[in-house]
């Protein structure tokens, strides 16, 4: 059995010693990166998921921040969500904010990828609708703005 | 006979070791070779290539984007000739990208790619590709992979030896392969009248070192001989180019013959500081010309062509130390300066030799006079006084050289098909490949630079023959893949191409990797019919135009139903994506539409125009698979007789009352 396993290991050791021995020695031109880390770095661009304690609401409600919340809407959002409680391809909007806590809008805003992977509730709503939600391109900003917004539809002052 | 257990392991170990020992490393023939070095080639699934190569694509007047090592295809990039896939050239916007003065010219033969350079090497800013046919530049944006500009070149025919860039991007040149007479004058006259009328031009195009747009600064009026490839110097022969010339017979019939009968004919060397001081000197005189310059807005994602009347030319007998004549044994094809710009190769097709000339030598033969007379009042240098050495017998056919940047050459020799590598220093050859088969240009990833990239060459040959599956009497392209790392030149991959790749270049894909756009910004989007949200979406009639402000978003179209149409009207889907996540575009087509799809990125507004000429029902669809959904992003457009009085309604999510006339309904509603 010993000698077995040295020769297995002799082999082994054999085999290998001579695919190195072919490797090129010659040096391959530099390179600045290494580009198959850059196979894992083609991520989303916003970054980690928010938490309860990122996202502070105030009330009265930010008008600023509302006007420019429905602004984005009109050109990102309205083409599946409605501002009242029917469905389009996504769910309507009456009533999200009660339903949903701040951090879970923003986040399925601008981390949707990361939702859909992770989250039960979102992964249900795909589940619903069928169709991805897509990555809008908001930034975090933006996606606050759109909360003040939807707060003013669920009639918040 | 009985062998116990641990003799037949030792016996099988040994045999092994030997078998390994005697494979490992020295292949026994040339298909061994390939065989044991195919691996090189070999990219996991999930892995990324080490180099973009940028491919011309000949006579498809595309340029196409490759991996290597791979081989794989990525994308190929509309340039010159109209794109069923994309749109480009049948969309309303990028029609303007293939206009010239001689009208829309959906078609062109794209020869070869120079990628632009800061003190000498690659920058990763932009690829150059010249349009051989009807005269044109073409810059492409590395950073979207799109063409974003084309320049007509005026008094040219056969945009050949272009587009060849200077160290640092100043200038890309263009000069002409037929000489013709100038666009001033009457072209209307017996064409054996060249030596009298014919005349031969250089274009100096300058580049916008911020935008990167394209201006011709200069032309240079030169004899009409026809101008074929060309390098600027560099280091030490920067503020100079190099361009090899044939037909110094001027010859206007049976040039397989009768430009073929000199011994020599010539590279000419451009002092292009030189010509730039003239220019500010005032010696340039204006020229009245007509020529497209096209560029591609990318906020309005609109192409405007605007016509300019007038170039710049030196006439060189106004203009002495400007232009200087080398003899050169046999109509040269390529001509290449070394990674120092000391050594400029010339490649002879019809020669036994390349020469090898000295940038010192040719300096003190202009200082000392050292000519041999004149040709069409332009100093010939003597060839001895020019000359480094030759390269003896290196095989046959002679077409083009580039450098690893180790103090070696490679060069694509045609009619012996092969590659030849040998010493710049002492002109040895050192080793030689065969190619299969006849071999073009080659191209090493950053060959023609001042520090090439090296590692890798690429052969792109002429002829495919019994390389591939046969197709019939048309058969794919045939590109070889070399490991040049080593002292000898290994075969690694055989990869097909489309089109027919002429010249092309290779850059690391770190360089490119990062800066890739992935979206156009809506908020950026400032596209007169740009519907920014469905809000904005809506049909309106201008005369017998209609106009539809489309939205596309997983999974419909707004609007998606389309009535009030009549026969005769133009209607013009303007359509905006209004996703903004990388890799999602859609795409719209109608029925009977003549002409093709779009293809809209995510944030961008393309037209597509269709002309009602019957009625009926035409449905249209977004074409691009972009959701679980996308079978059901789909509409209908209603097409009424002239004269009709159905009334323009549209609408998505709604269904109107029927009605065959009148329906007054003209604002969209979304309710269910």
């Amino acid at each position: 059995m010993k000698r077995k396993q040295i020769w297995i290991i002799a082999l082994i050791v054999s085999v290998t010693g001579t695919l190195v021995s072919c490797i090129d020695k010659t040096p391959t031109s530099k390179e600045p990166l290494d580009l198959q880390e850059l196979t894992k770095n083609q991520q989303e661009e916003h970054g980690t998921l928010v938490t309860a304690a990122d996202v502070q609401l105030t009330t009265p409600l930010n008008a600023a921040w509302v006007t420019e919340g429905k602004a984005i809407y009109d050109v990102k959002c309205q083409s599946c969500h409605k501002l009242t409680d029917e469905k389009l391809v996504g769910p309507g909007w009456t009533g999200l904010t009660k339903r949903r806590a701040p951090e879970w809008i923003i986040n399925m805003i601008t981390n949707v990828d990361i939702m859909l992977e992770k989250d039960p509730e979102a992964q249900r709503m795909l589940e619903e609708c069928l169709v991805r939600m897509p990555n809008q391109s908001l930034t975090k900003d933006d996606a606050r703005k759109v909360l003040e917004f939807q707060r003013s539809n669920d009639g918040e002052k | 006979m009985y062998i116990s257990s641990s003799k037949l392991l030792t016996t099988i170990a040994v045999a092994a070791l030997g078998i390994s020992s005697f494979s490992g490393c020295k292949p026994k023939s040339a298909q061994a070779a390939a065989g044991g070095d195919a691996g090189k080639a070999y990219v996991a699934p999930g892995k990324y290539d080490e180099f973009y190569n940028i491919v011309s694509g000949g006579f498809n007047g595309q340029v196409a984007v490759y991996g290597i090592p791979s081989g794989r295809l990525f994308r190929i990039i509309p340039v010159f000739s109209q794109s069923t896939e994309s749109g480009y050239g049948y969309s309303e916007e990028t029609k303007p990208m293939l206009n010239t003065s001689h009208g829309f010219v959906p078609w062109d033969d794209q020869h070869h790619i120079s990628l632009s350079q800061t003190k000498g090497e690659h920058d990763g800013r932009w690829a150059f590709a010249n349009g051989n046919n009807t005269p044109r530049l073409a810059r492409i944006d590395l950073s979207t992979f799109r063409t974003a500009e084309i320049l007509e070149i005026p008094n040219s025919a056969g945009n050949h030896a272009s587009p060849f860039i200077t160290e640092n991007s100043e200038y890309v040149v263009a000069a002409t392969r037929f000489s013709v007479p100038l666009d001033d004058q009457n072209g209307d006259v017996p064409i054996n009248t060249y030596k009298e009328n014919f005349k031969g031009s250089i274009s100096f195009v300058s580049i916008n070192q911020t935008s990167g747009e394209m201006n011709i600064a200069f032309q240079i009026r030169t004899p009409g001989v026809n101008f074929d490839l060309s390098r600027a110097g560099k280091g030490k022969s920067h503020g100079w180019f190099f361009f090899s010339c044939y037909n110094s017979e001027k010859a206007n019939t049976l040039l397989e013959v009768n430009a073929s009968a000199r011994d020599k004919d010539f590279i000419m060397a451009v002092n292009w500081k030189k010509a730039e001081e003239y220019v500010k000197a005032g010696k340039a005189k204006k020229q009245a010309v007509s020529y497209a310059h096209n560029v591609y807005d990318e906020n309005s994602h609109t192409a405007t062509s605007t016509l300019k009347k007038e170039v710049l030319v030196l006439d060189p007998a106004d203009c002495p130390d400007m232009l200087y004549m080398i003899p050169c044994p046999k109509s040269p094809h390529g001509t290449d300066t070394d990674p120092t710009g000391e050594y400029i190769v010339a490649s002879g097709k019809l020669a036994a030799t390349i020469p090898v000339f000295s940038f010192t030598k040719i300096q003190q033969a202009i200082a000392a006079k050292t000519f041999d007379g004149a040709y069409d009042g332009i100093p010939v240098i003597k060839y001895e006084a020019a000359l480094y050495g030759e390269v003896p017998k290196p095989g046959l056919g002679p077409l083009h050289t580039e450098f690893d940047g180790k103090g070696n050459a490679y060069t694509s020799m045609f009619v012996s098909s092969e590659i030849v590598k040998w010493n710049i220093k002492d002109l040895k050859v050192l080793d030689r490949v065969p190619t299969y088969y006849s071999i073009g240009h080659l191209s090493v990833p950053g060959g023609p630079t001042a520090k090439p990239h090296g590692k890798y060459m690429i052969a792109y040959n002429k002829i495919t023959k019994d390389r591939y599956l046969p197709t019939g009497p048309e058969l794919t392209q045939s590109a070889q893949l070399f490991d040049i790392s080593g002292d000898k030149m290994k075969l690694i991959l055989d990869f097909p191409t489309t089109g027919e790749p002429h010249y092309a270049e290779a850059i690391p894909a770190s360089m490119l990797m990062k800066k890739q756009r992935k979206i156009y910004k809506i908020e950026e989007n400032t596209h007169p019919y740009a519907a920014k949200g469905e809000g904005k979406t809506k049909v309106e009639r201008k005369g017998n135009q209609v106009h539809v402000w489309m939205t596309a978003i997983r999974s419909h179209l707004t609007p998606d139903n389309i009535e009030g149409v009549r026969v005769g009207d133009e209607v013009y889907f303007h359509l905006t994506n209004l996703e903004q996540d990388w890799d999602v575009p859609h795409g719209l087509a109608i029925k009977g539409a003549n002409n093709a799809e779009i293809l809209v990125m995510p944030g961008e507004t393309q037209t597509l125009k269709f002309t009602a000429e019957r009625a009926g029902m035409y449905p249209f669809y977004c074409t691009d698979f972009c959701s679980a959904l996308h079978q059901e992003m789909q509409g209908y457009l209603r097409v009424s007789p002239a004269g009709s009085n159905v009334a323009l309604a549209f609408s998505t999510g709604t269904n109107k009352p029927a009605t065959t006339t009148g329906d007054s309904s003209k604002t969209k509603t979304t309710k269910p």
